[in-house]
C-alpha cells in the first residue's frame, strides 16, 4: 500500500495532494472527485499540522493512500494531541456574514467530500483518520 | 501561488493565480489586508487563474469580506470563479456571502 511520511508543515500540503491525486487517477477518478479527494486531504493534513501538532516543529505524520475495487481509502496517522471530531461544533452555513465562524469548516468539508471518515484516538499509538470514496 | 493588485478608479482587482492553501493563503490575506489598509473597501478578486483553494482561502475571503462591508463602506465580489473552487465554496455554504460576475470588465464597472 502506497505509504508517505510527510513533515507537519503546510509547505508540504502541495506534495500531499499531489501523492492523493496520482492514486485517484490510476483508480479511475474523475476530475471532479480528484479535486474533492485532494481538497479533504488538504483539510485533514492542516487540522493535524494547526492543531494535533500545535505548537511543534519538528513533527511528522503518515498518509497511505489505497486503492482496492472502486473505493479509496486514505488514512493519517499522527502522535500529536488526541483529537475528538465530536468536539468540533459543527459550522452554522445558514449564519450571516458577521456571525460565520470559520472553525470546523474543514472537518465539515472532509465529511461532505467523502463517504465515511472515521477517527480512532488511542494515547499509545496516537490519531488515526481513516476516509473511504467509491468512484462514480 | 501568484497575487497581484490593480487599482482602479473605484475598486480594486486583484487577481489571484495558482493554489491557496494554509501555506500560501497569508500571503493572500495581506493583499487583501493592504488594500483596506489603503482605504480601499471595494475589491474584485479576480479568480479565472485560479487552480485550487482550500478553507484557508475561504477564511480569508469570509475576513476581508467583513472588512470591507463594515460601516457600509464597501463590498468584496468575486469575478471568474472555476467550478470546482465554486463547488467547494457551495459546500461551504459561502456562495451567498459574496456576489460573483463573469469577467472582470463587469465587476469593476459594477462598483
Amino acid at each position: 500500500m502506497p505509504k508517505m511520511t510527510f513533515p507537519a508543515q503546510f509547505e508540504f500540503l502541495d506534495e500531499i495532494r499531489e501523492f492523493v491525486a496520482e492514486i485517484a487517477r490510476e483508480g479511475g477518478f474523475t476530475e471532479k472527485e480528484v479535486y474533492a479527494l485532494q481538497l479533504a486531504a488538504d483539510e485533514a493534513a492542516t487540522n493535524i499540522i494547526e492543531h494535533a501538532y500545535e505548537g511543534v516543529s519538528d513533527a511528522d505524520f503518515d498518509v497511505t493512500c489505497d486503492m482496492r475495487g472502486d473505493t479509496l481509502t486514505i488514512t493519517m496517522r499522527d502522535v500529536g494531541k488526541p483529537f475528538n471530531p465530536s468536539n468540533v461544533k459543527l459550522p452554522n452555513l445558514k449564519a450571516d456574514l458577521s456571525e460565520r465562524k470559520i472553525g470546523g469548516l474543514g472537518l465539515y468539508l472532509m465529511r461532505k467530500l467523502m463517504d465515511e471518515v472515521h477517527y480512532i484516538s488511542n494515547p499509545r499509538t496516537g490519531n488515526l483518520l481513516t476516509m473511504t470514496k467509491r468512484r462514480m | 501561488m501568484e497575487v497581484t493588485t490593480q487599482e482602479f478608479k473605484h475598486c480594486d482587482l486583484i487577481a489571484v493565480k495558482g493554489r491557496v492553501d494554509s501555506s500560501t493563503a497569508p500571503a493572500f490575506s495581506k493583499a487583501l489586508e493592504k488594500s483596506n489598509e489603503k482605504g480601499h473597501f471595494k475589491i474584485a478578486v479576480d479568480m479565472s487563474g485560479l487552480e485550487y483553494m482550500s478553507s484557508a482561502g475561504f477564511r480569508a475571503l469570509l475576513a476581508s469580506q467583513r472588512n470591507c462591508k463594515r460601516y457600509n463602506r464597501g463590498e468584496l465580489v468575486l469575478v471568474a470563479v472555476p467550478v470546482r473552487i465554486r463547488e467547494a465554496l457551495e459546500l461551504a455554504g459561502f456562495t451567498e456571502l459574496f456576489r460573483t460576475f463573469d469577467d472582470s470588465i463587469t465587476a469593476v464597472g459594477s462598483f
